[in-house]
């Protein structure tokens, strides 16, 4: 993972609440054994009509947003399957970073292991956001703010992320850092002889 | 102190405490691997050259990608494609070449991970369980703590036997009082996502406790814990008891003779402390459930199948489902009805399913399904004489898998067509692109098959009950 501190870029508003991991990339896509070309699939029954052209009303097919970096989306956004395919998609699209008032586990800590950033903020921001479509947003990780047009907006962030989004720490080299732990742990653990 | 369900199976596991800056280490005893979620995290292993930890804990099935018909007289298997072909050969490649123990097509333990893992005894109480799969919640029926976890962390387990993981929060559900007869598990779940909402558990393990589970069997505590994630919750747990010993014991992969005992008692201490609280607290009466239906794009957007549909319901929704506020479903013709899925392909849920179509023809112009979750539940029927039944009536019997619950092995729903099916989401184009799915019972879905239409099987059985009075 790379390290990064800001991320500048276009933001595209998806203002549908619960988007699922589904609609962000169909079980028909999920029949690859490697993560690449995805982005082209990404949101593809939304995105594209049934003939297979762009369907123009979708905001990442527009003209100002189709090069977006940054999502803003409904509430609940990527419940329900775990494919990480969800974030190899976006990521493979160009987008960095999806804002929501939240974001179903599973694909929030996909996501992290991407370099794509989930962020949380409150209703009264996110309405704000939900009015920004095309607008030139940048995120600085480091302090935790959002800035777009004269307004800043603070969001958490849970610093271990932040720590390896800063650092571009892989979350495997901390895990393999415990592994003489792991070790006494496996050697102290309860068996039962079968 | 004392402890929930989750704090006992969840201190019990901790490699390395969290701490403002960490997560904590978290280790996980069994692995569950498919043919979908696994070839990427071991291309991983060897891109960084690194070794899978514990081959014995890490178990391997085939089902997402897997034909749903008969192998040929050669014995070949006819796949939908060469792509879905490619992930069941590669993961036979990665089990041999890594030792996993994997249940193949053709073996007679193979079928759907979260039906497999249980009737194997890999799944136990007071494990951790992860597998590449949203509905690893269904584990935690026996009192594991059990999640789904994306690619990524497949690899890391691969390689540490550890996730690192925060400490999520708790959530109780009590269920006061016993369903009534014509109610099922799925009608319960489904009551329960609609009460807290598809995002109301997030970041939450729901322990789901009282009369009305302790009344349930280890198949319908499945169900019920299948669909904890489509209330976004991290992992579901019901406390085991003599019921979840009953299941397990002298299954192929649980302890036997004095160590039996042993984990016996060590499970009984599986429970929630008095005086330990939840986080949240919910609360169902029971005899308030009535069999239920989903109208909408997700499963919070179900209502018992005698109301009608809510005013309050997302427009988007209703206009890809093509219904309307207030619409009653009640003799809505369906084109497919799809019984199975790792919510409800098991054999209680087959047996239910059966007593429908028992003596009755499946209604004219109905395509039916009916895919048990695993060789052994398709055996277990077949000596039942269930296949038989399904059969005389019109049913298709196949061989096991996910199937038509993702679609991705060509079991399929086609665009417009309405399919009432077992399986756990009704998400725009989960059961084939532009089709539309209304999520039930085993009981209603088999109503609907022979109906032809959306029936109350509460209503049904009312009558029946009435006539035979």
């Amino acid at each position: 993972m790379k390290a990064v501190r800001h991320i500048k870029g276009t933001a595209a508003v998806l203002a549908v609440d619960n988007i699922d991991t589904d609609q962000i990339i169909p079980a028909e896509h999920l029949k690859i054994t490697d993560k690449k070309g995805l982005g082209k699939h990404l949101f593809s029954n939304w995105r594209y009509l049934a003939d297979g052209s762009n369907n123009q009303d979708f905001v990442l097919n527009q003209a100002k947003t189709q090069a977006s970096k940054i999502l803003i989306a409904g509430d609940n956004f990527g419940c329900g399957s775990s494919r990480e395919h969800a974030p190899w998609a976006l990521v493979d699209f160009g987008i960095q970073v999806v804002i929501s008032t939240s974001i179903a586990d599973i694909f929030r800590n996909n996501s992290i292991k991407n370099g794509l950033l989930p962020i949380l903020v409150d209703k009264d921001s996110h309405n704000y956001l939900l009015e920004q479509n095309s607008r030139e947003i940048c995120i600085d990780i480091e302090s935790q703010k959002i800035l777009c047009k004269d307004r800043e907006f603070r969001f958490d962030l849970e610093p271990f992320t932040r720590f390896c989004f800063l650092n571009g720490m892989d979350q495997l080299d901390f895990l393999m850092s415990h592994s003489e732990k792991i070790t006494q742990f496996e050697s102290r653990q309860v068996r039962y002889a079968s | 102190m004392v402890k929930t369900l989750f704090d006992k199976v969840w201190d019990a596991h901790i490699v390395a405490p969290e701490t403002s800056e960490t997560p904590a280490v978290l280790y996980i005893d069994t692995h569950l691997i498919h043919e979908v979620t696994s070839p990427q995290a071991f291309a991983m292993l060897r891109e960084r050259g690194l070794t899978l930890r514990c081959p014995e804990k890490t178990f391997a099935t085939m089902d997402h990608s897997t034909p749903t018909s008969k192998p040929d007289d050669k014995g070949e298997y006819h796949f939908n494609g060469e792509r879905e072909k490619r992930q069941v050969e590669q993961l036979k490649t990665n089990c041999e070449t890594f030792g996993i123990q994997l249940f193949e097509l053709g073996d007679s333990r193979q079928g759907i991970v979260h039906v497999v893992g249980p009737e194997q005894g890999i799944t136990q109480p007071g494990k951790t369980i992860v597998c590449g799969d949203s509905h690893t919640s269904t584990h935690g029926a026996f009192g594991a703590l059990a999640f789904g976890i994306g690619t990524s962390e497949v690899g890391y387990t691969f390689a540490t036997q550890c996730i690192p993981q925060r400490k999520p929060k708790t959530m109780g559900i009590r269920v006061d009082g016993e369903l009534s007869e014509w109610v099922s598990a799925k009608d319960l779940i489904l009551a329960i996502i609609v009460k807290i909402g598809i995002g109301g558990a997030t970041g939450h393990v729901i322990e789901y406790f009282g009369e009305g589970i302790r009344a349930l069997n280890m198949d319908e505590r499945m169900t019920v814990c299948n669909m904890s994630i489509e209330a976004g919750a991290r992992a579901g747990m019901i406390a085991p008891d003599k019921k979840t010993f009953d299941y397990l014991e002298g299954r192929p992969y649980v302890p036997k003779g004095a160590a039996w005992q042993k984990a016996i008692d060590d499970w009984s201490q599986l429970y929630t402390d008095k005086n330990a609280t939840y986080d949240q607290l919910v609360v169902i009466n029971a005899a308030d459930i009535r069999p239920m239906i989903t109208y909408g794009t997700n499963p919070e957007m179900a209502i018992p199948i005698s109301q009608t549909i809510p005013a309050h319901s997302p427009q988007h929704a209703l206009d890809y489902m093509g219904f309307e506020v207030n619409q009653d479903l009640i003799g809505l013709p369906v084109d497919v009805v799809f019984i199975g899925s790792c919510t409800n392909s098991r054999i209680t849920d087959l047996r239910a399913a059966a007593k429908v179509f028992a003596q009755k023809q499946v209604a004219e112009g109905v395509r039916v399904l009916v895919v048990p979750g695993s060789h052994q539940v398709k055996q277990q029927a077949e000596m039942e004489g269930l296949d038989q039944i399904f059969i005389q009536s019109g049913a298709q019997w196949r061989e096991p898998g996910c199937s038509m619950c993702l679609g991705m092995n060509g079991d399929i729903i086609q665009p417009g067509e309405i399919c009432v099916s077992t399986s756990n989401r009704n998400f725009e184009g989960r059961q084939g692109k532009g089709g539309r799915t209304l999520l039930a019972s085993p009981q209603t879905a088999a109503y609907a098959a022979v109906e032809g239409k959306v029936v109350d099987p509460s209503a049904v059985m009312k009558k029946h009950t009435q006539e035979v009075a």
